[in-house]
């Protein structure tokens, strides 16, 4: 088969999410920890979408992008919250300095 | 029987008395002064005379009403046992109740004056009271329970009062020693309770215990039963005697008869009204009175009657002898109330009962206005009681002298008081006995002697106190008392003339006296009857009122000479002579000293090896048990700290140590817990990856 096909997709899904964990893992950044979280959602949600064009699932992957991005949308937005709390506490969204329950 | 609801209020009465001043007393006199408790504390023991006097008009105005009885409520009801809490006042009842409350009431009054400011006023009136209060149960008790409730209530009141000046030992030891000996003649009582118990009611056999018909102890009743059990025997001997020599060591107890007398002589500690009314005028008659009031159980043992008169008998003139030379008024009087004590026993145990009773009747009169006057004799010599050390006083204390010699005359049987009627009545019915197992002439000589020492030593004491020259207390002559004392002595002194009236001799006026008339009813089991059928005609009996008078005259004149006014030397001339015979009666034959050594001695000798091997033997066995028990548990605690202690105190380390290590961990760095996450989903992975491929293909 010639052009784009699933391995495509499924490769792109592979980089975006790892690129998203390494941001969520490395980065002290509470935002930027964020980002790296909607990138490996995202990256979730596009091998969704290819495997409902390629494949067996129909409908039902497209519908299941839908709800990742509405559940993205709400996590945000929880997050984002929880952000502004920490930083309003600590004047700084340093996750590292967010560690008042450690043991 | 007639029901009356005024009876309960005689001993209620005083008991009210007793509660008032014993709880709130003490504040009465403070706020109040002495004069509060007195208008309690005498007022209400007037009101229960009045009360007695009314239920005996009562009594004696209704001709076929034998008693009347008030039953209060249902006391013990055991099988065929039914003992109700019930008063009853026949005529002996009746008299003695009015004589108690008469008598007792004048020395409340006495009292006043005598316990003036005592610090204890309250107190002694509380006590005063509350004897009155048992002593009224003990004379209306309708059955023996009941009269045992009082017979004991009169002995703690007796005790509490002689040693009322608790603070010298000598007046706490006497009212122990009381105590103590009246005890022994409880036990006796109790023991007659029980014989008689056993012989009226069931008996045991292999079947267990099998009661008799229903009983009550009443008094009323008593004599049918026993009518039907004076056959049974028990020890071999029989029920009447049995429970008739036991109820009289009883007796002897209370009313001081040998050898049971020792401790009377040592409770003159006491407050002298004390000792007038309880040690005189009504507790101790209450041994003459059981004996009386049990008529119909002594009537069926002419054994029983025989101890009681033998024993009355030797009484009166033994406590006579050492009255002859005691130096103390009080103790003087103390051996002469057991001497005329041994005189009413010995009219109720030849059974003579009414002539016991009226006895009984006249010496409290007499004996209350003579240790009244010794009283008042003791107030004026400021608490002096030796009469070695009075005289003259009859110049300075007129009414005293004048009353006291009246009682004198009374006791020493002059005919011009009442005391020579029951007396020379008990005499002549001695005399007259027969059926008993002494002859009654032995008897008769017993008393006529004990009254010719009676005259000896009552005029001696008389002589001794109120004549010579006076003698001076501080360089003061002692005064006369107050009237409040006086006034009583002359109501007694009336009581002790005017009751003679009532016991003139049948040889007289041809007619049994009146007091045996009114008593009639009371001893009409046959005793009248037994006494007045037998015996010597009236020759005989007015030649022996004519020797008693003679001996009481030679009495008097020999106290006379030997001691009016002082002069005479006799009497230190016959010390001098007889001086072992004087040391070994003023010792009072060393009665107690050998009941010291034969009692006391090894009583205290056992409970000093009681408490050796209760200390040694009892303490050492529990202090070994103390030692094993300690040495046990010191292997437990052992036991304890180190094995249980280790373990749980191991575990809690172990979970410690663990903690820590894993604490490291949770560093708080998010990262750190993001890499762990990703890095144990990708092992997982690789683990469903490698079990899928190990099973799968």
């Amino acid at each position: 088969m010639s052009g784009i096909g699933l391995h495509h997709f499924v490769l792109l899904s592979a980089v975006l999410f790892s690129l998203g964990m390494a941001c969520a893992i490395a980065r002290r950044n509470a935002v930027a920890i964020l980002i790296g979280i909607e990138l490996m959602l995202n990256a979730a949600a596009l091998n969704l979408a290819a495997f409902s064009r390629y494949g067996a699932l129909r409908a039902e992957g497209q519908l299941f992008v839908l709800f990742v991005i509405v559940l993205a949308a709400a996590e945000a937005v929880v997050g984002l919250a929880l952000i502004l709390a920490i930083h309003r506490r600590l004047r700084s969204v340093d996750v590292n300095r967010a560690d008042s329950l450690k043991g | 029987m007639m029901e009356s609801g005024l009876l309960w209020w005689i001993p209620l009465l005083p008991l009210i008395g007793a509660f008032v001043s014993g709880a709130f007393g003490l504040r009465l006199q403070r706020r109040f002064g002495e004069r509060a408790v007195a208008a309690v504390s005498v007022g209400l023991p007037w009101l229960a005379f009045f009360a007695a006097a009314a239920s005996l008009v009562r009594l004696l105005s209704a001709d076929d009403v034998g008693a009347l009885g008030s039953r209060l409520w249902t006391w013990v009801a055991v099988g065929g046992l039914k003992v109700e809490f019930f008063l009853r006042m026949d005529r002996l009842s009746g008299m003695m109740a009015a004589m108690v409350t008469l008598v007792g009431s004048l020395i409340h009054v006495y009292s006043i004056g005598y316990m003036k400011k005592d610090e204890g006023f309250w107190r002694f009136f509380a006590f005063l009271n509350l004897f009155l209060f048992a002593m009224l149960t003990l004379v209306l008790a309708g059955n023996l329970l009941l009269l045992f409730v009082g017979w004991e209530g009169v002995g703690l009141c007796s005790y509490l009062l002689i040693g009322f000046w608790y603070r010298d030992l000598a007046n706490a030891r006497a009212g122990m020693k009381a105590f103590v000996v009246n005890r022994i003649g409880d036990f006796g009582f109790l023991l007659g309770m029980c014989v008689l118990f056993w012989g009226l009611g069931g008996a045991w056999d292999e079947a267990g215990y099998r009661a008799g018909e229903f009983f009550s102890l009443d008094f009323a009743e008593l004599p049918r039963l026993l009518a039907g059990a004076a056959q049974r025997t028990l020890w071999g001997v029989p029920v009447p005697t049995l429970a008739g020599v036991l109820f009289f060591v009883g007796a002897c107890g209370k009313s001081a008869q040998i050898p049971l007398y020792v401790w009377l002589p040592d409770a003159m500690a006491g407050p002298t009204p004390v000792s007038a009314l309880i040690h005189a005028a009504t507790m101790v008659t209450a041994g003459v009175y059981l004996v009386a009031r049990l008529n119909f159980l002594y009537l069926a043992s002419p054994t029983a009657m025989t101890v009681v008169a033998l024993v009355g008998a030797l009484t009166a003139v033994f406590a006579a002898t050492i009255g002859c030379v005691q130096n103390d008024i009080k103790k003087v009087l103390a051996y002469s109330t057991i001497s005329q004590l041994g005189y009413m026993f010995v009219g109720v145990g030849v059974g003579a009962f009414w002539a016991g009773s009226y006895h009984l009747l006249t010496h409290a009169f007499f004996k209350a206005c003579l240790f009244l006057g010794a009283g008042s004799v003791i107030l004026a010599m400021h608490h002096e009681q030796d009469m070695q050390k009075m005289g003259g006083l009859g110049r300075v204390m007129p009414f005293t002298r004048w009353t006291y010699w009246y009682a004198c005359v009374a006791i020493t049987g002059l005919p011009l008081a009442s005391g020579f009627f029951s007396k020379d009545e008990i005499l002549w019915q001695a005399f007259n006995t027969a059926g008993l197992g002494v002859p009654g002439w032995f008897l008769w000589l017993l008393l006529f002697l004990g009254a010719g020492l009676t005259s000896f030593y009552m005029w001696r004491s008389y002589f001794l106190t109120f004549t010579g020259p006076t003698v001076k207390i501080h360089g003061e002559e002692p005064e006369e008392q107050r009237p409040v004392i006086t006034g009583v002595l002359a109501v007694l002194a009336v009581g002790a003339g005017v009751l003679m009236f009532i016991g003139l001799p049948e040889v007289w006026l041809g007619a049994p006296p009146a007091f045996a008339q009114y008593m009639e009813p009371v001893f009409r089991h046959g005793a009248l009857a037994k006494v007045y059928g037998a015996g010597d005609g009236h020759g005989v009996e007015l030649g022996l009122m004519a020797a008693s008078v003679a001996v009481a005259l030679a009495g008097l004149g020999l106290a006379a000479w030997f001691y009016r006014g002082r002069r005479s030397t006799v009497p230190e001339r016959l010390r001098a002579a007889l001086p072992r015979l004087h040391r070994l009666v003023q010792d009072k034959y060393y009665v107690d000293e050998g009941y010291q050594a034969a009692v006391v001695e090894p009583a205290l000798t056992l409970s000093r090896a009681a408490a050796w091997f209760d200390s040694r033997i009892v303490d050492g066995l529990v202090n070994l048990c103390g030692g094993v028990t300690r040495l046990i548990a010191f292997f437990d605690g052992a036991i304890d700290k180190y094995l249980v202690d280790g373990v749980v105190n191991g575990l809690a380390l172990l979970v410690r140590s663990a903690g820590a290590a894993a604490r490291r961990w949770q560093t708080g760095r998010l990262s750190n817990y993001l890499g762990g996450l990703a890095f144990g989903t990708l092992v997982l992975i690789a683990l469903v990856r490698l079990i899928a491929a190990l099973l799968g293909e």
